[in-house]
């Protein structure tokens, strides 16, 4: 059998998809990638389809021994991933074999790394999904995060997976890292509950952001928004990217693992794409946010998907391409040292 | 209720349909039958609908739907909406040990509101409770119903770990916990049922606008129906609703 072996858990990590949609009638969570760019980024590098499940690694990374040969992709933060004690490159599509040693050195930049591994987890859907829910403590590996000892089961790759080692991300699809990130917004569903000044306050201050921020919602602090009346509504649905605004004025943005209904004001949305940078942002960093209209958020929104597609085709046209047959040696000429690669031609 | 549903701004992928301000009844069955003639209409690239206590939270997908056309096409649905043959409200009997270690807040409910452990039981055994919608939590229900003589505020401190089917009071509501959780409910009971099971071919056992009824069982009868439970072997007794059978909404 092809596994995974944890030889140490790490902080946090988990298996998810893009989600467990079709359930929140029944109050159960949507789950998912944090940032689902980076997901679909490293499914497409190992020839996974962009839903398939991905360990999901929160800035401590684990200790991962390979019990298999395939390709596997780093995407997202930079955790500071080293394959048998070399630096492990991220966005490219790397072949490890039986044995061969992952580990994380420390966060670099960004917060969740995504690591896919061609033909994906070979665990059970749960309601359809291989994402993990763990308050609920069902789906992705019995429910939970990673555990030294764990054997995570590899389905195996197919296809055309082995065409596609050593393929890589081009630069401008990489994900950049700052400590000032701008969220943009859509004002609503409860935006008429806050003051002028309440909305002038929430779109013109800068935020941070707390300890309090996992999967389930970003907590930030700063200037107090200020409501009308009040925070409380009949409960209602909370759509992901939700920002709340409780009594104490202070803005939390609802992730993937937000309850689905709940009682208090929603000042705005989050846009999709821009969740993706939420997800990598780390206690202390700044947010701002700035609303936009629906047009121009569906505008941006199908920019956004319309680049994952040219990327798609990019992938697609490229691994035909990509020279299995290079070699690299070091050759001493003169006492000096070269590095030199070599192909067939 | 409003003349008309507001749609409200929801993000890039998801919509409001607000259909009122209030918690009730008359709300409510619009919603249900809103949610069946959109569940009829099938329209494309809609992926979600979540009914709530007044509105529907719906998720689009933004390459398949402009959103005008979108809220026309919602708005149709709205304005041609009679009352559709919603099926008939069913009333799930619901077992429960009261008071002990199954519900230990039980003595306080009583002293809050002077009545006997008796008194109390009678009374939230007395009702049957409108499923409003579910929620928070897998297979939370918010009932509606409960009679104002038993209402008692929730716990000034939560309890950290709520035992999965404990039956509580907060303010003047009521319901049960789905699964192990923190919370400040007055805890008054226990059921051995399970209301929420992922691995479950129905993995969540109540549906919004049916009712919940419970009844008192010894702690020996919940041990049986526990070991049932675990096996996948019991079955909630369920039967018709019918208006004024016990007291309700």
């Amino acid at each position: 059998m092809s596994f995974i072996k944890v030889i140490k858990p790490g902080f946090f990590t988990t298996i998810q998809d893009r989600g467990r949609y079709g359930f929140q009638k029944w109050g159960i969570p949507v789950a998912g990638a944090m940032d689902e760019y980076a997901l679909r980024l490293a499914n497409l590098l190992v020839g996974n389809n962009q839903e398939e499940g991905c360990l999901e690694i929160t800035l401590l990374g684990p200790t991962l021994q390979f019990n298999m040969e395939g390709l596997i992709a780093l995407t997202g933060a930079d955790l500071g991933a080293k394959l048998n004690g070399t630096d492990c490159p991220l966005y490219e599509a790397i072949w490890v074999k039986k044995g061969d040693i992952l580990e994380f050195t420390g966060v670099k930049s960004g917060c969740r790394a995504y690591l896919a591994v061609s033909g994906g987890f070979d665990i059970p859907e749960v309601l359809g999904s291989k994402s993990t829910y763990v308050r609920g403590k069902f789906g992705g590996f019995k429910g939970r995060p990673l555990q030294a000892g764990d054997q995570i089961p590899v389905a195996g790759p197919s296809g055309s997976w082995e065409k596609l080692r050593g393929l890589q991300i081009p630069v401008e699809f990489r994900t950049g890292f700052t400590n000032q990130i701008n969220l943009r917004v859509v004002l609503g569903p409860q935006s008429d509950s806050f003051t002028k000044s309440g909305i002038d306050t929430f779109l013109n201050s800068t935020y941070k952001v707390t300890n309090e921020a996992d999967r389930m919602g970003y907590r930030l602090e700063g200037p107090k928004i200020e409501h009308k009346s009040g925070a409380d509504i009949i409960s209602d649905g909370i759509p992901l990217g939700a920002v709340q605004v409780p009594g104490h004025g202070f803005p939390i943005v609802m992730m993937a693992d937000r309850q689905t209904t709940g009682g208090y004001t929603k000042i705005a949305t989050v846009i999709t794409p821009d969740l993706n940078k939420l997800a990598q942002a780390k206690p202390g960093d700044s947010i701002s946010f700035q609303a936009v209209s629906l047009e121009k958020a569906h505008q941006i929104y199908r920019e956004y998907e319309g680049q994952i597609k040219k990327l798609k085709e990019y992938l697609e046209n490229t691994k035909n391409t990509v020279k299995s047959t290079k070699k690299a040696m070091i050759l001493r000429i003169n006492n000096k040292e070269y590095y030199v690669e070599i192909e067939e031609v | 209720m409003y003349k008309k549903a507001l749609y409200l701004l929801a993000g890039d992928k998801s919509l409001v349909i607000e259909f009122g301000n209030t918690i009730s009844k008359e709300i409510n069955l619009k919603i249900r039958n809103m949610i069946l003639a959109l569940e009829r209409a099938n329209l494309p690239g809609i992926l979600e609908l979540v009914p709530t206590y007044r509105s529907i939270l719906l998720i689009y997908d933004p390459l398949v739907w402009i959103y005008p056309s979108l809220i026309s096409s919602l708005k149709k649905i709205e304005t041609e909406l009679t009352s559709l043959e919603l099926p008939k409200p069913r009333v799930n009997l619901i077992p429960v040990v009261y008071g002990g270690e199954y519900g230990p807040d039980l003595p306080f409910v009583c002293e809050h509101n002077g009545l006997t452990q008796e008194e109390v039981i009678k009374i939230h055994t007395g009702t049957d409770y409108l499923i409003y919608m579910l929620g928070f939590t897998p297979g939370f229900t918010y009932l509606g119903g409960m009679d104002e003589r038993i209402a008692t505020p929730r716990l000034k401190t939560p309890r950290v770990k709520i035992p999965a089917g404990s039956v509580g009071i907060a303010g003047s509501q009521t319901g049960i916990y789905p699964i192990d959780s923190p919370g400040g409910w007055q805890l008054i009971g226990r059921t051995p049922v399970k209301l929420f099971d992922p691995y479950r071919e129905k993995p969540v056992l109540l549906s919004a606008g049916d009712y919940v009824r419970f009844y008192e069982i010894t702690p020996q009868e919940y041990e049986e129906i526990a070991k049932k439970a675990e096996a996948g072997n019991y079955q909630v007794e369920t039967r018709e609703y019918s208006v004024g059978e016990v007291a309700g909404e």
